[in-house]
């Protein structure tokens, strides 16, 4: 763990403590069990927007915190570590960033203070195949007298079914452009998606909407500031997945101290000890990257770009093989729904996929040092 | 690090410290100068070594009273960025042999106040290289198997057996040896550690010509030599934890990936766009090749960021980590890595084996991927390494192989 604050040690042991007693795994699966569509508990995502942690990264001009991305990394390790479900990704990171980064003061003022408390749920429209693609975004959004009009399909929105304002990546006149839609407005609708780690993403349709000038995130070429969104959504997306795939680890660790088989606690076996001792390592390697990207952040170094996508592919691969490891060395239990490992495991697909998978993030990585 | 006035008049101490002491002629010249082979420094190097060794500043954290520069690390740290930032580099380190690296520090911590007196300053000059007699060619991994044996003669220890693996041996001043003191006690608890001069008839050392060409290692062997009887580091029959703990100094210096580079300066993504051309977009050409480029670049990275995280989380605090086993593992797996893609690369041409016919780099680089092959076997192998990981770090109980 990087050499934390005072300040941020403490929101860690905060954080730590009320998933752990507040919203741990089983209030997740109590969740699922109930087939709530929107993919969270309403009174965990009230006590989240108490705490002020949808306001982490808002600046305090517009009711945040201002505390920065490290911080706000581990708040999201130690709510992974439960798979404790919230927006506070989809509004508290990307859609409180998307308005801190591109919104003017009149959008920053009627949004932002909102999104901090929690009583807001803003989130990034931006996939429109099955693959993250933000550079071949092809929503159109066209220049009417009064304003924009808005067509074309959206998915694998983020809380997709509980958003009160989305955030449109669309193609006008050939540029990217952003926009900000409420929920409510007219020729827009929304459709569940239901995925396998019973988390609540849509899909959207736009046909005809009909939007102000004002609603318009941004100006110019919209590129640079989805991709700045964008990275400040992996960077934390990457430390959700730290703490999903920690948590993997130290069950299976846990398991084998205890689990007898031959006479033996099965974590004796070198076969296995070598296996825990190779998660080990690069769980390590994993988190040096997740912190870097948070801390590169904070300090706005230019080699921000290349280490969000080094955290989410290192973060993704390890949580890739953590979760399957997971499953392995529990054996037949593993397999049982009974037992919470496979949710740590669909979890962790869902997180994978989301802004860019691991090859997609290579890619990306190669393409930024011209490889 | 905060910068505080004590701290920045410390800098400007260092600051002018160097320009003075530090020839120019020498600035950057450290990776090319410091080879494995190197034994004695001549001309501006040798006045830059005199120089290092008499402030004590090639081991900057070491008490003042023994020869060490007596810094706080933060200080060692300012140390260090102004050395950078000179081109300057500590040539004492690879002159000592094993002496700043691992017996030195050990001393420090196990040592008699005489021992501390008679062994540190010297190795604070580098006045003579330290050699290690740890490994028998019946005791790798399993180590404390060993047999070479001590008896006490009275007022001295006679030493008989063979040690193997001894880097530098057949140009060293001294040696620590682990020596089996009682034969009749468990493995581990009849090993004691015992400090060697090698100026004597009964030492002999044999170089070993390994894969890649060189020698850097040795046997030796020992036919009644002598040893002091104030030159045991620790008690009588202590040996393994001295000498477990001097491994893990060890396993600290060889937490980095430096020196893999295989003798070019060249990035491994300019040399893969050099041997197999480019796309259209400047791409390396071969697809396949570049995405295992990328994953490797990215796994250099994630170890190098690890090391840098590591340091952060020290604090300055010096302590030896439980991290440097999984550094090592990482590290070797990173090296050995690129050191595979660097031949695959070059194709054909990651062949040769002497110049005839071969670019120098390319005959360098051979080299270097054959060398590498060692780093996970030496300092404890991967495999031990991760016992130890296994049970020292995550609590394992312990596996019926004892690491």
């Amino acid at each position: 763990m990087a050499a934390l604050t005072e300040e941020q040690a403490l929101l860690q042991e905060q954080a730590k403590a009320w998933a752990r007693e507040e919203a741990p795994v089983a209030k997740f699966r109590e969740m699922r069990d109930s087939g709530n569509e929107f993919g969270f508990d309403k009174a965990t995502w009230e006590s989240i927007g108490e705490m002020g942690w949808a306001g982490i990264v808002v600046p305090e001009t517009h009711g945040g915190v201002d505390m920065g991305f490290l911080t706000f990394g581990v708040v999201l390790e130690e709510l992974g570590r439960q798979l404790t479900a919230s927006p506070l990704i989809a509004s508290g990171l990307v859609g409180a960033s998307a308005l801190a980064l591109g919104g003017d003061d009149a959008q920053k003022e009627a949004w932002l203070p909102h999104i901090a408390d929690g009583s807001v749920v803003a989130t990034l429209a931006v996939d429109e195949g099955p693959r993250h693609a933000p550079d071949q975004i092809s929503l159109s959004a066209q220049k009417t007298d009064a304003g924009w009009r808005l067509d074309g399909r959206k998915t694998h929105v983020l809380e997709g079914m509980a958003a009160d304002l989305y955030v449109v990546a669309a193609r006008a006149d050939g540029e990217l452009a952003l926009f900000l839609v409420e929920a409510d407005t007219k020729g827009l609708g929304r459709a569940r998606l239901n995925t396998l780690d019973s988390r609540g993403y849509a899909s959207l349709t736009l046909e005809g909407v009909e939007l102000g000038d004002a609603a318009r995130l941004g100006e110019g070429d919209g590129a640079p500031l989805l991709d700045a969104i964008l990275d400040r959504a992996r960077a934390g997306l990457a430390a959700e997945m730290l703490g999903t795939a920690c948590q993997s680890f130290d069950l299976t660790l846990d398991y084998l101290k205890n689990r007898v088989q031959f006479g033996q606690v099965i974590g004796s076996f070198q076969a296995l000890g070598h296996r825990a001792a190779e998660l080990f390592t690069e769980m390590e390697m994993a988190r040096s990257c997740v912190e870097a990207a948070l801390q590169a952040l904070d300090e706005g170094s230019d080699d921000v770009a290349r280490l969000c996508s080094l955290s989410k592919a290192k973060a993704g691969a390890f949580l890739h093989l953590m979760s399957n490891e997971l499953i392995q060395i529990h054996g037949g239990i593993g397999m049982t729904d009974e037992f919470d490992a496979g949710f740590y495991l669909k979890r962790a697909r869902a997180q994978e996929a989301t802004f860019g998978n691991q090859a997609f993030h290579r890619e990306r990585y190669a393409n930024l040092l011209g490889f | 690090m905060a910068a505080t006035p004590d701290l920045e008049a410390f800098r400007a101490e260092a600051r002018a410290w160097l320009d003075e002491s530090f020839p120019k002629s020498l600035a950057g010249k450290g990776a090319t100068l410091l080879r494995a082979e190197f034994i004695e420094p001549e001309g501006d190097l040798a006045i830059w070594a005199r120089n290092l060794g008499e402030k004590g500043w090639g081991t900057p954290t070491w008490p003042a009273e023994y020869g060490g520069g007596g810094l706080s690390q933060l200080e060692a740290q300012v140390l260090a960025q102004e050395m950078n930032r000179a081109g300057a580099f500590n040539p004492l380190t690879t002159m000592a042999g094993m002496g700043i690296t691992m017996v030195g520090p050990t001393i420090l911590e196990y040592g008699t106040e005489a021992q501390k007196r008679m062994h540190i300053p010297r190795i604070c000059k580098a006045e003579l290289f330290w050699a290690l007699g740890y490994s028998e060619p019946n005791a790798g991994s399993d180590l404390a198997s060993l047999q070479c044996r001590a008896v006490d003669a009275g007022d001295h220890w006679v030493v008989n057996g063979q040690k193997t693996w001894t880097s530098g041996a057949d140009r060293a001043g001294w040696i620590g040896v682990l020596v089996r003191t009682d034969p009749d006690a468990p493995k581990r608890d009849g090993i004691s550690f015992l400090m060697m001069d090698m100026d004597q008839r009964g030492i002999e050392t044999r170089p070993i010509q390994l894969i890649g060409g060189a020698s850097p290692f040795c046997e030796t062997f020992f036919n009644d030599a002598r040893a002091e009887k104030d030159q045991m580091l620790g008690e009588l029959n202590a040996g393994w934890t001295v000498g477990k703990r001097l491994l893990q100094h060890e396993r600290q210096s060889q937490t980095g990936t430096a020196g893999m580079g295989g003798g070019s300066k060249k990035s491994l993504v300019d040399r893969a766009k050099e041997y197999v051309g480019v796309d259209e977009r400047d791409r390396i050409a071969d697809p396949d090749l570049r995405s295992r480029v990328v994953a490797h670049m990215m796994d250099a990275k994630a170890h190098s960021l690890t090391l840098k995280r590591v340091v952060a989380e020290a604090k300055g605090n010096a302590k030896v980590s439980a991290a440097a086993s999984i550094l090592k593992n990482a590290a070797s797996k990173v090296a050995q890595a690129r050191a595979e893609l660097d031949i695959e690369l070059m194709g054909h041409s990651g062949l040769g084996w002497e110049p005839e016919g071969f670019e120098e780099r390319e005959v360098a680089a051979v080299r270097a991927w054959l060398t590498g092959k060692a780093m996970s076997i030496y300092g404890g192998s991967y495999e031990i390494q991760n016992n130890i990981i296994a049970k020292n770090i995550l609590g394992l109980p312990e596996n019926t192989q004892r690491g």
